[in-house]
């Protein structure tokens, strides 16, 4: 768990060296929650870059979707080769390790974006257990 | 090679299809038993481009692979003006027209995805008309995992979605230029074609109890399904399967819902088998 939280802090940096990532969403401006179920992120996105991400709980949150998954969802999608059926966000929906909440419009206009980004510590994260 | 010219020809067929004139356009190359491919919802011919350039295929088969209508350079009909959507029986009709309009003699049909799901739908109903029939990722029925109504609105971008939605079903081991690819046929679909072929995938199309009907000893069926994809789960397959007496299953390694686009290589190694299976049958 605290591997996986620790690796979520990493995804604003790794984001900042991702300028094909960085294009895709300049657009995207929102705030979400992002992370393991029971403590996700708050994630402030301004023209595709995070510029604030907080731990929660935090007084008065407020977001409009939330990505929500198991640490060992996590650990799983970041494999270097997922194995199946834990190699995508909605993979991970549909197999209830994963939940997505609140507007959802953000999160499919940028679908693409969202997958990518959460996808940025899979060669970081190699070798790492939950 | 620069001036490399493949051995693809392309061409129109006028075909009509439910009393309507359809200008279907298709692809072939080699000679011999005639081999219909049909591609996946919301895309087109395309993705069976490495099939048909394949020598040792072409060789022993005559390699065909359709647009349908609404779908790459088949148009949709003169004077269709309203929603697009995919049935059962449209989608019969339309292979059976196809057919019937290049005076095929008893083909083999491959269809990928929705393609699978109406290979069994022939299996069931039309099976003496056919030599053979292979359902890439198929089964009677699976569980949605998203809500289809994302696929056509003015406030997303169809292209962008459909590609993003899909592209979670190719296997992670595929290549990146073949994975582009595919994902690059879902960009250049008409706005809501995709969403009107999973009309018949989602709702008209649910072939559960039914299947039970095929007999494969009046056409053989093959049915291959990728281990990534989280769409048609290999267990969909296998499920469908156990309710087919001789129904042929194979699940495939490092492949997800678009074998033949996806990783043309490693679906290779798959499909050979069957269709060297179905020559000697011949």
């Amino acid at each position: 768990m605290t591997d996986v939280m620790e690796i979520f802090t990493t995804l604003p940096a790794l984001l900042d060296a991702d300028s094909k990532l960085l294009r895709a969403g300049r657009w995207l401006s929102v705030d979400c929650l992002l992370g393991p179920g029971d403590r996700p992120f708050l994630v402030s996105l301004r023209a595709g870059r995070i510029t604030q991400m907080s731990a929660t709980p935090k007084t008065m949150p407020s977001w409009r979707f939330g990505y929500t998954a198991s640490p060992q969802a996590w650990i799983e999608y970041w494999r270097p080769e997922p194995k199946p059926g834990w190699h995508d966000l909605l993979a991970l929906t549909k197999r209830g390790e994963a939940h997505l909440v609140g507007d959802l419009h953000p999160f499919m206009t940028h679908l693409q974006y969202f997958k990518d980004l959460l996808a940025l510590p899979r060669s970081a994260a190699a070798g790492v257990s939950a | 090679m620069s001036g490399q010219i493949e051995p693809i020809t392309g061409r129109y067929v006028h075909v009509e299809i439910d009393g309507v004139m359809h200008r279907i356009y298709f692809e072939e190359n080699g000679a011999g038993i005639p081999l219909v491919c049909l591609h996946t919802a919301g895309s087109d011919n395309r993705q069976w481009r490495h099939l048909l350039c394949d020598e040792g295929f072409s060789r022993h088969f005559r390699i065909i692979a359709f647009d349908m209508p609404w779908h790459g350079k088949s148009n949709p009909p003169d004077g269709a003006d309203g929603e697009y959507r995919l049935t059962t029986a449209s989608y019969t009709q339309a292979i059976r027209a196809f057919c019937a309009a290049l005076s095929l003699d008893r083909p083999v049909v491959m269809g990928c995805s929705i393609g699978g799901r109406i290979v069994l739908n022939l299996a069931i109903d039309h099976a003496r008309e056919f030599r053979a029939l292979i359902g890439l990722e198929a089964a009677d029925f699976q569980q949605p995992w998203y809500d289809t109504e994302w696929l056509d609105r003015p406030d997303v971008h169809g292209g962008e979605v459909c590609a993003a939605l899909v592209s979670g079903l190719i296997a992670p081991q595929s290549p990146e230029n073949t994975r582009r690819e595919t994902l690059w046929g879902y960009k250049q679909g008409g706005p809501g074609i995709f969403k009107g072929d999973l009309y018949f995938y989602r709702v008209d199309g649910d072939l559960r109890g039914r299947v039970r009907k095929i007999d494969t000893t009046i056409c053989p069926l093959y049915l291959l399904t990728g281990e990534y994809d989280f769409s048609c789960m290999p267990e969909d397959t296998l499920r469908t399967a156990q309710n087919i007496p001789g129904a042929q299953v194979t699940i495939m390694e490092k492949l997800g819902h678009f074998p033949m686009s996806e990783n043309p290589a490693q679906f290779r190694t798959y499909i050979a088998p069957v269709l060297e299976q179905i020559r000697q049958a011949k």
